[in-house]
């Protein structure tokens, strides 16, 4: 496996020529699958490029026709040459105009096209990567990819063709009548093209590097920015505010920095272009003016030559500024595509297998988790969950209930062994029919911003508004709901702000209920909320579980009391497995927890 | 500041764009310097870009028809001078500006930060924080690549246009007065176009922000959709929204190529009456061929200049959203801000007391009674108060005013009979310490998360060492977070969002170490012990109540465990605080506190029930809660 697969090495800006030629293959291969259904667009862009380019040529000409021909006509009292000339100026001036405007448009068209088809690449790859790619790679970071790193994309594409096209133009135009004109300039010229590569080369280098640093600069300031307004409460109230400024002033100061050498670089570039160009002018007037005076060449020429040979470096800054924004697009586009290249390590079935109706028959067959081979969480078991079975995990913290309820919801995938719904291997069955039989609730009940009944929608997108609010009051919600200022429609503002987390508890409840699962998982999912509303969920839970299969980790041995079956797991074991009443009468862990939660409850 | 974060409408009292600009002065400063540097260096540069024609042609007419051989040599040279003086110009143009612009962008940034960071949570619940990043980010961005690059050139641009308008009329003023009134419907049109501009471009901007709310959400809630398999339900509202700002985008390419077609029409109609006009006038001898010539050899000098203006206008115009986006938070009022003449307590003792307080959420409809209704409670120094009320009823708020996180409505929270609003919020917080139920670590080691509250013991001070080792130590063992030393790096493996992921009990016993480590005067516990198993909160709870002895603590509860940790309890009901005592007084006084924590027979009858028939025992219970529920959920 490769050292700049995937995402790694993504903090990188040097990389060995294999590693640069690898990461260079593979965003080339994306832009031109972004590009390919575009085509028939881009040769037509490219058309009316060349046709306004000429249109504009074409100006100057007609008026010196106009001067030429139309005066000495209009000395005979013919209007005709000069009237068609202003016409003709008028004519050409109008469709140059039309052109780029229609290119403007058209521009704008293929760009959007592109950077939407991205966002949604890119969206929808981040959803298929495992909750295990989540838990490393930072939400600031994808956030990044999706905001700074597609800008940088934009900016290429909605000017770069132009500048592209028509500087390469010009200067081919510009190069061809030059040789034509005159041989021996054109030799000059073509001298002037080895320095011009050198410095090209020179700029590449260093530039790509700089554009690098930089991307990985600006991902940095936003994941700490992003981090900064999402733990705002405990920013304030542990007064980190001044460290926090400091610490974001240093990865400023650090963007700022490799801006401003990438801005130093072209402050180098650019002037040295015009400074060949210029050199360029003052050779072939050296050599034009020697063979003037020699007699070998016409005066008029050489002034044609001269000015051919500036006019050849004009579009020169275009081009640099193309080049800008492509370097900088194109590390942005190896950022993205290294995200893409990511493989989920959960992956959709290659040959999916259809559950239409899960009946919620679950089993562990000889399975084996970790993490790393030497970081085993669950060592090999086997297990058989009934369907319609109740089943309470309980167990210290880090006993890896949590990790073998993940397995039943398929956020991971067993190392070795297999689970099964219903005698299908999870890995091969349908993702649509996966999460309709299996829904796993936890005890961060997040809520998107949207309404609370958008919220609960959720669990089940085509349900009804009578369905959603049956379901709220199944798990007790429903009063509560109807005391917000809007009640269902009332929007919960960002991370749930004004909802309290036992609320959110409630309202992710709802959202389980309304998803009528075959398969329910609750991970804490009452933790937060008051004993009542849990007695409230608990009575709706007798109803909601009595047809389905349900594993539910809960800390507080009240659960456990709706549960037909309990397994105690300790250091990712399961070290006691029998019906509460067996347990709590044995002399085992459970009876010795069990007695500590009543003690509690004094 | 009006209450909407984004979408603002554009009033019909919008500011003009080169006043909404200059508002940039503050931070703009000494680069302005730079900048009118950068503009003097582009001027000479072109300056000398017009000389060397004439250098050129002064050859041809002098040495080269002459036939003077030795002239080309140092006429070459001079040439070449002038190329190397303006290569120099133009590099001294970018040089200039370069260091200047990215420390204001820099500047602006590190101030919206601060801004942001100063700024009350009740701000933050409004905003979604994809606005802001954009904010922070992409406008700032073009902020700086306008003052570098865009200013410089729509000035200088517009003084060439200037210029050269009036060298036109000295040449030939019927010519230039024509070229002149061909120009006015450009002037209207832009004017125009600015107005409309502004507006796309504002929901352009607008509508970026919102679509990075919602990737930061989809990755955030990525859990939850996983859970229900919704990654294609949210691609769609997420694909919506990005239609959304496709269609403006084009909307305003349209608008761009519109305005692109008049800049370009208007001097080429202007053009081609003056040449048939000026072909006319050469043709009466009021002109003179070469004249003419001269004309339209400047006209073509102005092509550029004109023609930049259009993209210059919006690239203008976008600066301008920007600067008003950045503004927007800049401009927000706090409404929670140090005193401006401070008290300071300097021992505090620790007594924390509400009087009278009331509390609504701004945004709260006027037909909701506040939700906080008039609390009044005092908490002695050295006590530890549980404080208990229903999922809803305010206990968090309530948390929360203690630290100024938000402000009263109306009334006070004392510290030591000060009030809290009278000390800096710097003091306050480092006097009241808390714990939030959804525990926030950041992307540092466990050690700097623990230490959060001791800025004095971070770093790496051997005098300050063996101190910050002690309090950690003690920390983790009052939340039992033992757990640490087995984490790869033990203290010093990193956590938080970039770091390793704990579980959530696990989170939460760092948050509470960082609250006891911050050995405040006052700690507040937000359900602190919610996500513990029995044990590990058995154990955190023996430790606590050292702790807790000699601290003054508030500690929102949900269990009778819980509870069990507090001299006395407060039931929090309906707004007001309706019943202050022991836990044993209040089940015998309150029914509506039996209610909310329930009762050890309670408990214990379901326990039996679960472990034989749970349907029956359920009876007896639903006679006590109709009535009780309907009061208490409301």
């Amino acid at each position: 496996m490769s050292t700049v697969t995937g995402v790694q090495g993504e903090e990188r800006h040097e990389y060995t020529t294999a590693e640069s030629r690898q990461i260079r293959t593979r965003s080339l291969r994306l832009l031109g699958s972004l590009l390919q259904p575009l085509r028939a667009q881009l040769w037509l862009t490219l058309a009316i490029i060349v046709v306004s380019t000429a249109a504009q040529v074409a100006g100057p000409a007609i008026i010196a026709y106009g001067i030429d021909q139309g005066l000495p006509a209009l000395m005979q009292q013919d209007w005709m040459p000069v009237g068609l000339a202003g016409l003709a100026y008028l004519v050409t001036g109008a469709v140059g105009a039309f052109l780029i405007a229609w290119y403007i448009s058209l521009a704008a068209r293929i760009s959007q096209a592109v950077l939407i088809e991205l966002r949604t690449r890119v969206f929808l790859h981040t959803q298929k990567l495992s909750l295990e790619f989540h838990e490393s790679y930072t939400s600031g970071r994808i956030i990044s990819r999706q905001t700074s790193d597609l800008d940088a994309i934009r900016e290429l594409l909605d000017e770069g063709i132009n500048q592209l096209v028509r500087g390469v133009l010009y200067m081919v135009f510009t190069a061809i009548a030059l040789v034509w004109l005159d041989w021996v300039s054109g030799l000059v010229l073509l001298a002037t093209l080895v320095p011009l590569a050198l410095l090209t080369r020179w700029f590449q280098v260093r530039s790509q590097k700089m554009f690098r640093r930089s991307r990985v600069a600006s991902a940095s300031l936003i994941v700490k920015f992003v981090e900064t307004m999402t733990g705002i409460r405990a920013v304030q109230a542990f007064r980190t505010q001044r460290r926090n400024e400091r610490e974001f002033g240093d990865l400023v100061e650090d963007y700022r920095d490799v801006n401003a050498r990438v801005l130093g670089l072209f402050a180098v570039y650019n002037p040295s272009l015009a400074l060949i160009g210029n050199i360029a002018v003052a050779v072939v007037l050296l050599v034009g003016g020697f063979r003037v005076v020699d007699g070998a060449l016409e005066v008029g020429v050489l002034l044609a030559t001269v000015l051919y040979t500036k006019r050849f470096f004009d579009p020169m800054e275009e081009l640099a500024m193309f080049y800008n924004s492509y370097q900088s697009a194109a590390s942005a586009l190896e950022k993205i595509s290294g995200v893409l290249e990511e493989e989920p390590s959960v992956p959709d079935p290659a040959h999916p297998v259809d559950l239409w109706k899960a009946r919620g028959h679950v089993r562990f067959e000889g399975v084996e988790f970790a993490y790393t081979p030497d970081r085993v969480v669950l060592p090999r078991f086997d297990l058989d969950l009934p369907a319609g079975q109740t089943v309470a995990l309980v167990g210290s913290t880090g006993a890896g209930k949590s990790t073998l309820a993940k397995l039943i919801a398929r956020f991971y995938d067993p190392s070795d062994g297999v689970v099964d719904l219903d005698g299908v291997d999870l890995r091969s069955l349908h993702p649509k029919d996966l999460r309709r039989a299996i829904v796993m609730v936890t005890q961060e009940a997040y809520l998107f911003s949207g309404s609370v009944a958008d919220n609960i929608a959720l669990g089940r997108p085509d349900a009804s508004y009578d369905e959603i609010v049956a379901s709220a009051k199944a798990v007790g919600a429903h009063e509560f709901i109807e005391g917000l200022p809007n009640g269902y429609d009332t929007d919960v503002n960002k991370r749930g702000g004004r909802v309290s987390a036992g609320q959110r508890q409630l309202i992710s409840f709802a959202r389980a209920f309304l998803a009528d699962p075959a398969v329910l998982i609750l991970d804490e999912a009452t933790s937060s909320l008051d004993i009542p509303s849990e007695r409230l969920v608990q009575e709706g839970l007798q109803s909601l579980l009595a047809d389905r299969t349900a594993v539910i980790i809960a800390h507080r041995l009240s659960t456990v009391a709706i549960a037909d079956r309990v397994l105690v797991m300790e250091h990712g074991r399961i070290v006691e497995d029998g019906a509460p009443s067996e347990l709590i009468g044995g002399s085992g862990r459970f009876a010795a927890l069990h007695a500590a939660w009543r003690d509690s409850l004094v | 500041m009006s209450a909407t974060p984004h979408h603002h409408d554009p009033s019909p009292a919008r500011v003009g764009t080169v006043r909404a600009l200059f508002r940039l002065r503050t931070y703009v400063g000494p680069a302005m310097i730079a900048i009118v540097g950068s503009m003097a260096a582009y001027l000479v540069a072109q300056l000398i870009a017009l000389a060397i024609p004439q250098v050129l042609e002064s050859i041809v007419d002098g040495p080269l028809a002459d036939g003077d051989r030795e002239a080309v040599v140092p006429l070459s040279l001079l040439v070449l001078a002038l190329g190397a003086g303006e290569a120099a110009m133009f590099a001294l143009r970018r040089w200039l500006v370069l260091t200047p612009t990215t420390r204001v962008e820099a500047r602006m940034r590190n101030a919206l930060y601060a801004k942001l960071q100063d700024l009350p949570v009740s701000f933050h619940d409004r905003w979604p924080s994809g606005q802001l990043l954009s904010r922070a980010v992409s406008d700032l961005g073009l902020i700086r690549r306008w003052l570098a690059f865009g200013l410089v050139l729509l000035v200088m641009n517009l003084v060439v246009i200037l210029v050269g308008a009036a060298i036109l009329i000295s040449m030939s003023w019927v010519l230039g007065l024509v070229y002149l009134v061909c120009s006015v419907p450009l002037w209207i049109v832009g004017y125009r176009f600015e107005g409309r501009y502004s507006e796309v471009s504002r929901r352009s901007q607008d509508q970026s922000g919102d679509l990075a709310t919602a990737v930061e959400e989809s990755v955030h809630g990525i859990r939850v959709l996983k859970a229900f398999g919704r990654g294609k339900h949210a691609l769609s509202s997420f694909r919506a929204q990005a239609e959304q700002l496709r269609s403006t985008e084009i909307e305003k390419a349209r608008l761009d190529a519109n305005i692109w077609v008049w800049i370009l029409i208007v001097p080429t109609v202007a053009l081609s009456i003056c040449l048939v006009l000026g072909v006319w006038l050469a043709s009466q001898g009021e002109l003179t061929v070469g004249q003419l010539v001269a004309f339209f050899a400047t006209a073509a000098v102005l092509a550029w200049p004109i023609e930049s203006i259009g993209f210059l206008l919006a690239f203008s115009l976008d600066a301008r959203t920007a600067t008003d986006r950045f503004f927007d938070i800049m401009d927000s009022e706090n409404s929670v801000t140090d005193p401006a003449r401070s008290v300071s307590v300097e021992r505090p003792r620790g007594e924390l007391a509400f009087n009278a307080v009331h509390f609504r959420y701004q945004d709260s409809p006027e037909r909701f009674g506040d939700l906080l209704d008039g609390i009044d409670l005092v908490l002695r120094p050295g006590e530890t108060m549980a404080l208990v009320g229903l999922t809803g009823c305010g206990k968090t708020t309530m948390t929360a005013l203690t630290t100024r996180l938000y402000d009263v409505t109306s009334g006070s929270v004392t510290l030591d009979g000060v009030d809290v609003r009278a000390l800096t919020r710097e003091e306050l917080r480092t006097h009241i310490a808390m714990a939030f139920e959804d525990a926030t670590l950041f992307s540092a080691s466990v050690r700097d998360n623990v230490l959060l509250g001791r800025p004095e013991l971070a770093g790496d001070d051997p005098a300050t060492r063996a101190e910050a080792d002690r309090v950690l130590d003690e920390a983790l063992r009052i939340a039992q977070a033992g757990f640490v030393h087995g984490l790869p790096d033990g203290v010093a493996t990193k956590v938080g969002e970039e770091g390793m992921s704990l579980s959530g009990g696990q989170r939460q016993r760092l948050a509470l170490a960082r609250a006891v480590a911050a050995k405040p005067a006052v700690l507040v516990l937000d359900d602190p012990l919610s996500a513990l198993d029995v044990a590990t909160e058995a154990r955190v709870e023996a430790e606590l109540r050292d702790v807790l002895s000699s601290t003054t603590a508030l500690i929102v509860a949900h269990r009778p465990s819980t509870v069990m940790l507090a001299d006395r309890v407060a039931l929090l009901e309906e707004g007001r605080i309706t019943a202050v005592g022991t836990h044993s007084e209040l089940l015998r006084e309150s029914e509506h506190y039996r209610f909310v924590i329930s009762s050890l027979e309670d408990e214990e009858r379901r326990e039996q029930a679960g472990a034989s028939d749970l349907i029956d025992d359920a009876e007896p219970m639903e006679t006590v809660e109709p009535a009780e529920r309907k009061e208490a959920i409301r």
